[in-house]
């Protein structure tokens, strides 16, 4: 059974983690991994079907999960951590030298949880189409998850993704989208405009849910209702309606937190804003 | 001096073809991919054979890249296939992140490389794609000469753990080595015996420089020809022991001079054996249309070029 509530405080631990680790490389990005907290918990400690105590690179038998955009990697890596990958001990050598935890995800250093590398945008849908394909032809009935930034949705390899994942009738993939309307250079909408992102994946052939990612009920349940929508020869898209920075005040809905560390005294009210429940590293 | 003689000429494409038609019955985990070039890749006697283990992607290499480093993931071996300018310049990015990087169990397999690609001109006889590729960690290059070789290293790829890059060709040419030739990554072949100079060469020039060997020959010398059919991981003992000999070196490549074998070689000969070399290559510039016979004697990609060449560094020893 589901504990809601428990999941709620995980979501807090990996916002902890993230302006913790953040702060301490003085470099990194806290907005899109705030924001993407409750998905992240929801995942790793109640939707996948997964291993973490033997990380096979395969993952036959095994529900998948690839981070297309990179940069959240903060976020990820404290997920993974608390769900088993690895000592949450590690998480203090994020983006330092030596360390497995690179800026962006990696495997060459052979951090348990990675499968393929991601930082440059566009490249994890059609990684996540390949994974799911390998899935079917193993006769392995598990599911492959990937998560994209709203931004992310300018790069063009996200489209011949989109049409090959309909075409080929890839219907063991749920897509997800961090719709937080924020990139680098500030609004999704004065950058480059998305226009109507669910009737764009929908006229690509996709099955297009909506969620607010914001809210830990509504992530689960929708989690779940996209899994009910496997199976039925198209691939499925999570529209995620997020705030970035979400969970620290002064970072929350603003680009400006994209990619900055916190100071000193910002570090401390952020701090301030999160609880502890499962341990800080 | 020995003679190589061939019955017919074929082209390393279908090389590749046949390979991939016998690696389907051999191993399961094969897969192949295609960007709408199916025919001009010869995979359709794959395709029709083992439909469930081909996929289409259409005209959209950059997905059929990340589509392909997915497929790993679950233990397939993926093959893509499509012209060696869309297997490596236009997807460049998603090569090095999602497969090279990533360590990636993906066999990039490219034809049409190269200026003897013919009629359809520069933009897609591509001459970098040699020097890209080898810039890459974890990813090893694979240029062989003819089809027997071609399919003898399509085989030989499915056995190695770790991404490759194959590149061949449309035209037919002289099919010369051994049908039944075990392919050896990273080993390469000493074709010919001789003291006065070194021809390393890869792809469709190592016939030519056989031929070049062959008028030297005439001329009272001896040429050591090796072709190198793998320039990345390169075989330096061999390269090294061969002008340890000769005392100079002449490459011969269907590329162009700056990234290719020739840049590997001299590299390696600078730190190890420095030695008068002399490269066969494409002088950085664009290729144009035109027969594929006609612009390899317009570019000096030909036996008669190696040889002036060869007495080039020769005189310089």
């Amino acid at each position: 059974m589901t504990d809601i509530k428990q999941l709620k405080k995980t979501a807090s631990q990996i916002r902890r983690d993230v302006i913790r680790m953040v702060y301490n490389a003085k470099s990194g990005h806290p907005g899109g991994p705030l924001g993407c907290a409750e998905l992240f918990a929801a995942l790793y400690f109640d939707v996948l079907h997964h291993n973490p105590d033997h990380f096979s690179m395969d993952g036959n038998g095994e529900d998948l999960f690839f981070l297309s955009n990179g940069h959240l990697s903060a976020g990820w890596y404290s997920a993974l951590a608390h769900s088993g990958y690895f000592e949450t001990n590690e998480l203090a050598t994020f983006r330092k030298i030596d360390s497995r935890l690179q800026g962006h995800p990696a495997t060459e250093e052979g951090l348990p949880g990675v499968r393929v590398a991601s930082g440059s945008l566009g490249q994890g849908l059609s990684v996540a189409c390949g994974a799911a394909l390998t899935k079917k032809l193993n006769g392995d009935n598990h599911t492959v998850y990937c998560l994209m930034g709203d931004g992310e949705q300018q790069e063009g390899q996200i489209w011949e993704a989109a049409m090959f994942a309909a075409g080929r009738k890839i219907d063991n993939l749920i897509g997800i989208i961090d719709y937080n309307g924020q990139q680098i250079d500030g609004a999704v909408d004065d950058v480059m405009p998305l226009g109507d992102l669910k009737a764009k994946w929908e006229a690509f052939g996709w099955q297009v849910i909506e969620m607010n990612g914001n809210i830990m009920e509504e992530v689960l349940q929708t989690l779940h209702q996209a899994k009910s929508l496997c199976g039925k020869e198209k691939p499925v898209m999570i529209l995620m309606h997020t705030e970035m920075g979400y969970g620290v005040d002064f970072m929350t809905g603003t680009h400006e937190w994209h990619g900055k560390p916190p100071n000193d005294e910002q570090f401390k009210r952020a701090m301030d804003q999160l609880e502890e429940t499962l341990g800080d590293y | 001096m020995k003679e190589y003689t061939y019955t017919e000429k074929k082209d390393t494409r279908s090389g590749f073809g046949a390979g991939l038609l016998n690696l389907g019955a051999k191993n399961k985990n094969v897969v192949g991919l295609c960007a709408d070039l199916t025919g001009s890749m010869v995979m359709t006697d794959f395709k029709k054979t083992y439909p469930n283990r081909f996929f289409q992607v259409g005209i959209a290499e950059a997905n059929m890249m990340g589509v392909a480093a997915g497929l790993t993931i679950g233990g397939k071996i993926p093959f893509t296939g499509t012209f060696a300018n869309f297997s490596t310049g236009r997807v460049y990015d998603q090569i090095r992140q999602s497969i090279a990087y990533s360590e990636k169990n993906v066999k990039i397999c490219a034809s049409h490389a190269g200026i003897t690609l013919g009629e359809d001109g520069a933009t897609h006889q591509i001459l970098e794609d040699i020097g890209m590729m080898r810039m890459l960690p974890n990813m090893t290059v694979i240029v062989p000469c003819d089809h027997n070789q071609t399919r003898a290293a399509t085989i030989a790829v499915a056995d190695y753990h770790g991404p490759v890059y194959l590149r061949f060709g449309r035209p037919k040419v002289p099919n010369f080595t051994d049908p039944d030739q075990k392919f050896e990554i990273g080993k390469a072949v000493l074709l010919n015996e001789g003291a006065d100079v070194s021809i390393f060469a890869c792809g469709h020039m190592v016939w030519q420089a056989l031929e070049a060997a062959k008028a030297l020959y005439a001329q009272g010398y001896h040429a050591e020809v090796i072709n190198v059919h793998t320039i990345k991981p390169l075989d330096e003992k061999s390269i090294l022991q061969s002008v340890r000999k000769t005392g100079c070196a002449v490459t011969a490549e269907e590329h162009q001079k700056n990234g290719g074998l020739g840049d590997a070689i001299a590299h390696l000969l600078t730190r190890e054996q420095p030695a008068p070399v002399e490269m066969v290559a494409i002088q950085d510039r664009f290729g144009e249309s035109g027969k594929p016979d006609e612009l390899m004697e317009k570019y000096g990609l030909t036996a008669s070029n190696i040889v002036t060449q060869c007495l080039k560094v020769i005189q310089r020893k």
